[in-house]
């Protein structure tokens, strides 16, 4: 029963997966979630979602399609404002403070709480203005060279740097799918955010560019928190720490990722991360 | 483990179909129906290629027709004058005179009052100004004898472009035989010939055709034009980025969506009534002025931009907006600086195809007075002016056979700015299109 995901988890090249698990305690929570309902107009998507998410690492949203997992996601960062009869309760706090709160504006939560999406959207601008974009309307870089800096450094991060440098005046669309996806995690790091949600990243990528985004995520880890969406098991077994697993709006457990795939203790996880049904 | 939900259970397989279905392809009715679906194909793109060359040949047959009758108001027939100024004249501005007695020089042996009047009428009645505005110009050719080309009368220019029958006798032609006889002595000694007619750009209306241009109409047009760009362009751009941003989807925008899509349907000399009640009848503005025309017509595009633009941006991917809006920059910078610029070259177009059916329309203006007979070229928005169709409504009522031509012409400089500014909408199109 789920050999293969326990295999992956032993093959992991990261060694320090425990220590960062178990030695140095329980890290603090980010954000945490009480109670979180979501209704699109009379349908109700989410049930009461009690979540906390830690601070550095990098916690999965594994589920079934339509279980809400990205409708959790996007409640992080008040992307749900944009969707007509979109209806949210309960209780969101980044450091303790309500992102649905009156002291919160959603344009300061999104620049604090980053976002990438499924398919990479890098606008149709050239790489530079892509990366320089945020930081030019939050006006993180005074000057050229600041900017040039914040542009190099989000690059560097990205682990975009080296295939680039040469092209930056290039359009950000001319890039490779991988490419455009690591453009696009840079483009949410230049904005120098605290916590970057991810909706399925590598969903629309090639095996060979999962595996450079998932490396990237695990070097992100160090600087910021991270909550991933994916469908694919092996992926949430290899970079995250902690895995929720969500079943029908409604969120079935959340543990640290090595129990929940090896040690499940709902029968509902069991039989998704055993592949009987999802 | 126990089993989870009951319906999650995997289903029976289909049963696999009987063969004798599997072998159907190769039967004689599959090879036949086959058949009858490549016929029907071949039939649907005939007619679809019949369809496009009757359109074709429609177009060909108009073009043809306008350009064969309009081409040749382009050139204007002038007769070759050795004009003595003579100061005592120039003084008295009898500037007549002055042409009268050089032409009477070419034709010595004509000496009785009727045919000095028949050589008078050879003259456009608008020759003496011409020779005027040159004097003022260049003071310095007074008391010189100068070789000018003058403009003829539109009697001549019309018998040179063969629109007379020189085989009708004199009563049914239309034109007594000493002109033809007196042109013919000209065309003899060269001092008769066709030039480019440069009066039908820079002239305004005239009741004499060789003197009527389009040049009032054209700065009519575009004066009442650019009061139409000026204000439908920022109002309907901003209503629609308005409507398809930022408002909320209630009954009230739905209501407002139907009447923006009624009105565009909206007949154009409605407009022209709303016109002439509310901005003459209520605001006192001033009659034929392009002011109002530009007006009239900005409410009359007003609609037709609203719903290209809408169309344009809901065309722009939400994924962009989402990446803007994920980032931290607001609704209002995400539609400046992402959604607006990838929705322009829509814009752009929905925006030039108005401004082309305003340039085209009559109705309306005709309500508001500018249909009238207007000389002088228009030098500001609330000047009297006509624009190029109602100009040439008005010219294709005229008699004289020089409007006939002149007519067509107008219709093909017409044509020429409708092709030039959708060229421009394709250029801007073009300049503005990136892809994501």
């Amino acid at each position: 029963m789920a050999t293969t995901i326990q295999t992956q988890l032993k093959l992991r090249p990261s060694g320090d997966r425990r220590a960062d698990q178990r030695g140095d305690g329980a890290p603090a929570n980010k954000m945490t979630a009480r109670g979180v309902a979501v209704f699109y107009g009379a349908k109700q998507a989410l049930k009461g979602i009690d979540l906390d998410i830690p601070e550095n690492r990098v916690l999965a949203l594994i589920g079934p399609s339509g279980c809400g997992k990205s409708t959790f996601l996007r409640c992080l960062n008040r992307m749900n404002d944009t969707i007509d009869g979109c209806r949210v309760e309960g209780r969101i706090a980044l450091d303790g403070e309500d992102v649905y709160g009156k002291t919160i504006d959603a344009v300061q939560l999104r620049a604090r709480v980053g976002m990438v999406f499924q398919k990479p959207n890098p606008f149709p601008k050239s790489i530079y203005d892509n990366i320089a974009y945020g930081p030019r309307i939050h006006g993180l870089a005074s000057g050229r060279d600041e900017l040039d800096e914040v542009v190099q450094t989000s690059l560097k991060r990205a682990g975009l740097w080296a295939e680039v440098k040469d092209r930056l005046r290039e359009p950000g669309t001319s890039l490779s799918g991988g490419q455009q996806q690591r453009l696009c995690i840079a483009r949410a790091i230049a904005v120098s955010p605290e916590v970057i949600l991810m909706d399925e990243p590598c969903s629309a990528l090639d095996p060979i560019a999962t595996a450079h985004i998932e490396e990237l995520i695990d070097e992100l880890r160090a600087n910021y928190t991270i909550v991933i969406v994916t469908h694919n098991m092996q992926q949430a077994a290899r970079v995250s720490q902690r895995t929720a697993f969500f079943h029908l709006g409604e969120m079935v457990e959340c543990d640290d990722t090595e129990d929940i795939f090896t040690n499940p203790r709902d029968e509902r996880t069991q039989g998704y991360i055993t592949g009987r049904y999802g | 483990m126990t089993d989870l939900v009951e319906h999650e259970a995997r289903p029976a397989p289909p049963p696999a179909p009987p063969a004798s279905l599997k072998s159907r392809h190769r039967s004689e009715a599959f090879a036949r129906r086959l058949r009858a679906r490549h016929a029907a194909e071949r039939r649907f793109r005939l007619a679809g290629a019949a369809a496009v060359g009757l359109a074709a040949l429609m177009l060909v047959l108009l073009l043809g027709s306008i350009v064969s009758k309009g081409y040749s108001a382009f050139w204007e027939a002038r007769i070759r004058l050795e004009v003595t100024l003579d100061p005592a004249e120039v003084a008295d501005r009898n500037y007549n005179a002055l042409l009268r007695r050089a032409l009477y020089a070419q034709f010595p042996q004509v000496t009785d009052r009727a045919g000095k009047r028949t050589l008078n009428d050879l003259l456009s009645s608008g020759a003496p100004y011409e020779l005027e505005a040159m004097v003022v110009k260049d003071p310095a050719i007074v008391g010189t004898t100068r070789t000018l080309w003058v403009r003829a009368d539109d009697e001549i220019d019309q018998l040179l472009k063969g629109h007379y029958r020189r085989d009708l006798p004199e009563a049914e032609r239309g034109l007594s035989d000493a002109k033809v006889a007196a042109a013919d002595a000209l065309l003899a000694s060269a001092a008769l010939a066709q030039g480019f007619n440069t009066t039908l750009f820079t002239a305004g209306d005239s009741r004499e055709p060789e003197q009527a241009g389009v040049g009032g109409a054209i700065v009519g047009s575009l004066l009442t034009l650019l009061v139409t760009m000026a204000l439908s362009v920022p109002v309907g751009v901003a209503a629609a980025v308005y409507l398809e941003e930022f408002a909320p989807k209630t009954r009230w925008t739905d209501l407002i969506e139907v009447n923006i899509n009624n009105l565009a349907a909206v007949p154009s000399i409605i407009f022209g009534l709303l016109g002439l009640a509310v901005f003459l009848g209520f605001f006192g503005m001033p009659r034929s002025a392009p002011l109002v025309g530009g007006l009239v017509m900005a409410l009359m595009t007003l609609p037709v931009i609203i719903i290209a633009s809408r169309v344009a941006l809901k065309a722009v991917p939400p994924s962009i907006r989402e990446a803007a809006l994920g980032i931290g920059a607001s609704p209002l910078q995400t539609v400046l600086h992402h959604v607006l610029p990838l929705a322009m070259p829509g814009i752009l177009t929905g925006t030039i195809i108005g401004m082309a059916r305003a340039l085209g329309e009559t109705a309306p203006l005709l309500m508001i007075g500018m249909v009238a007979f207007i000389v002088d070229v228009p030098h500001g928005l609330t000047d009297s002016a006509t624009v190029l169709p109602v100009q040439i409504y008005m010219w294709a009522d005229s008699p004289e056979r020089a409007f006939t031509e002149r007519t067509s012409a107008a219709i093909l400089i017409l044509l020429g700015f409708l092709i030039l500014m959708n060229g421009l909408a394709v250029i801007l199109r073009k300049m503005f299109e990136r892809r994501w």
